[in-house]
């Protein structure tokens, strides 16, 4: 059962709005939202929740003040500046605690907690394309990577039980942790960029995350028509790179008009883009079969 | 003053907002890169870079021949970084958060500090007045706050010899890096876009935001293209709406060529440079607040 995910190194390329397309051209995949921290592609499908549950990952160190003798050690070996001396005593802050538990193993008193941090919930969904598994961090939250990996196992799960030939994830921006745990075992990357400076570096450093990976990867240049010079570069530097070129997508502003009205562009237009969407669809399909095949 | 510009979604405009800023701004000011993981302020601002360092953290090495195979140091770490199995010492340093912890506790000192790449920290000037400094992950590492924090410490050295003050364009999202990279900052400006992603997105990073207790403004990009969610947000919760950037394609296009909106355009010098009198309201604001409150 091949795994493709939408990603883009660069923020605000348009993965969202493609994978929502891409859902909607898909007949049979679970559908996976695997930005966990800034998740977006509920809006357009507007999943019914049949399932919810608490998201936990990590400790967080908290001083209790009664039994805090004062005498500072927590904050010695805290190497990350989160237990500070305050007026009210030694307090930790959790947004730099990075729940070590070095203050905790330390601590003389045995004044420190070291409770589990809630840090966000997940979802089993049902959407008008089908079976959805999303989750949402709570803000400030760490962990993103084990919530990526919770969810890409329940999307697993979820296509055994629905028979289910595919799984569509939609990606973070970024090649830190979410992104590195959203490309364990994908038999394809959709790149998606634009034809800007920003674009074409972010998509250099995406690409050479998913070379470090293993994962075969496609680029699409998303509002190509902008700087034609530019969206040749890319091209040019697909070839050099052997990454498959698959698509350069004109700006449509039915794109916006169909978020607006949270629908995917597909579904509101059947022109213009949407035609060309259509088409790298089933080539995307035709690269994530061959590569699972292999597998 | 430190401001961070910071965005729950991507590509909203960060960066440009970031280099224009910079661009205007009338006193010694230093531009700062913490969207490590893909940073491209410098591809605007054009730094000259003068120096280079690679940026390190600490792991444990082990000295097998010393080990006892006691576990003090497995049982401590929290994040499966050291495992003691039978009669085998194993690290993972991709694992290690660097908090010291096994070292510490090691009876037998049989761990020593080593270090783990985590990127380079590059920095110069950039039009012979902008102070530039920016960090770039290296591909394959998965955290990008140690290498922030590194960044700013390195920031900090320099703003000892010589006061600036900083703008710093920070990642996307709401989750640990992107609180890492507002929380050196005085004043924090959210860059959005009127659409439902944006709108959704902005909520999201103001409500991460808001517990920090720093000043917040807002600046609208691409104003004109979807909905008017994000002004009726603004008004409703007292955010300032600092600027907009019109959605008009010669903006696009002078971004797609790499240039500073601010050098390139005499309107956008103008908006920015009342972005920059708007920031300095808003900080003198705060104090005056702070004054009262302290009275």
């Amino acid at each position: 059962m091949p795994e493709i995910i939408v990603i883009s190194g660069k923020g605000g390329t348009g993965k969202t709005s493609l994978t929502a397309a891409f859902a909607h051209l898909a007949a049979d995949a679970v559908i996976c939202d695997l930005d966990v921290d800034a998740p977006d592609l509920h809006l357009i499908l507007q999943p019914e929740n049949e399932v919810r549950e608490d998201f936990f990952s990590g400790h967080e160190a908290v001083i209790d003040p009664a039994a805090c003798n004062g005498c500072g050690v927590c904050a010695e070996v805290c190497r990350f500046g989160a237990v500070t001396n305050t007026a009210a005593g030694f307090a930790v802050d959790p947004v730099k605690c990075e729940g070590c538990k070095v203050c905790v193993h330390f601590c003389q008193a045995g004044a420190i907690g070291f409770p589990e941090r809630h840090c966000g919930e997940w979802f089993l969904s049902r959407t008008r394309f089908g079976p959805m598994v999303h989750a949402q961090l709570f803000p400030g939250a760490e962990n993103s990577g084990r919530l990526v990996a919770l969810l890409r196992g329940k999307a697993r799960e979820r296509a055994k039980q629905t028979g289910r030939a595919l799984i569509l994830s939609d990606g973070a921006p970024g090649i830190g942790c979410p992104v590195i745990s959203s490309l364990s075992g994908t038999d394809f990357a959709v790149l998606v960029t634009e034809p800007t400076p920003s674009g074409l570096h972010d998509l250099e450093r995406v690409a050479d995350l998913c070379r470090h990976f293993k994962i075969p990867a496609g680029v699409i240049v998303n509002k190509a028509d902008l700087n034609p010079e530019n969206t040749n570069g890319i091209r040019r530097w697909c070839g050099e790179a052997l990454v498959e070129f698959l698509a350069a997508l004109p700006y449509d502003p039915a794109v916006t008009e169909a978020m607006v009205r949270r629908q995917a562009v597909t579904e509101f237009h059947a022109d213009g883009v949407s035609a060309e969407i259509r088409r790298v669809w089933r080539r995307i399909v035709d690269l994530g079969n061959q590569k699972a095949k292999a597998a | 003053m430190i401001v961070a510009i910071a965005s729950g979604k991507g590509g909203t405009g960060k960066t440009t907002v970031a280099a224009s800023l910079a661009w205007v701004w009338d006193r010694p000011v230093t531009a700062v890169d913490l969207d490590v993981e893909e940073p491209n302020l410098h591809l605007f601002l054009k730094p000259e870079i003068s120096r280079r360092a690679t940026a390190v953290m600490e792991v444990p090495v082990a000295d097998e021949s010393k080990c006892t195979y006691c576990r003090a140091c497995s049982d401590l770490c929290q994040f499966k970084a050291i495992s003691v199995l039978g009669s085998v010492l194993l690290t993972f340093p991709d694992m290690c958060h660097g908090c010291g912890g096994c070292m510490a506790v090691c009876p037998e000192k049989a761990l020593s500090p080593g270090t783990r790449e985590l990127g380079e920290i590059s920095w110069g000037s950039a039009a012979g007045r902008i102070g530039f400094f920016m960090g770039r992950l290296r591909v394959g590492e998965a955290m990008s706050p140690p290498l922030m924090r590194a960044v700013i410490a390195k920031l900090e050295q320099t703003r000892k010899e010589a006061a600036s003050d900083v703008i710093i364009d920070a990642p996307p999202g709401t989750s640990c890096p992107a609180v890492s990279a507002v929380l050196p900052s005085d004043l924090i400006l959210l860059v959005t876009e009127p659409t439902p992603f944006g709108f959704h997105d902005f909520r999201l990073a103001h409500e991460a935001f808001s517990p920090l207790g720093k000043p917040m403004g807002a600046v609208i990009n691409r104003a004109g293209l979807g909905d008017h969610s994000v002004q009726d947000y603004c008004r409703s919760r007292q955010l300032p709406i600092l600027a907009e950037i019109p959605f008009e394609r010669r903006l696009a296009e002078a971004y797609s060529r790499g240039q500073v909106l601010a050098e390139a355009l005499p309107d956008m010098r103008k908006t920015f440079t009342e972005l920059m009198d708007g920031l300095r309201s808003l900080a003198a604001a705060s104090r005056q607040r702070e004054v009262t409150a302290h009275a």
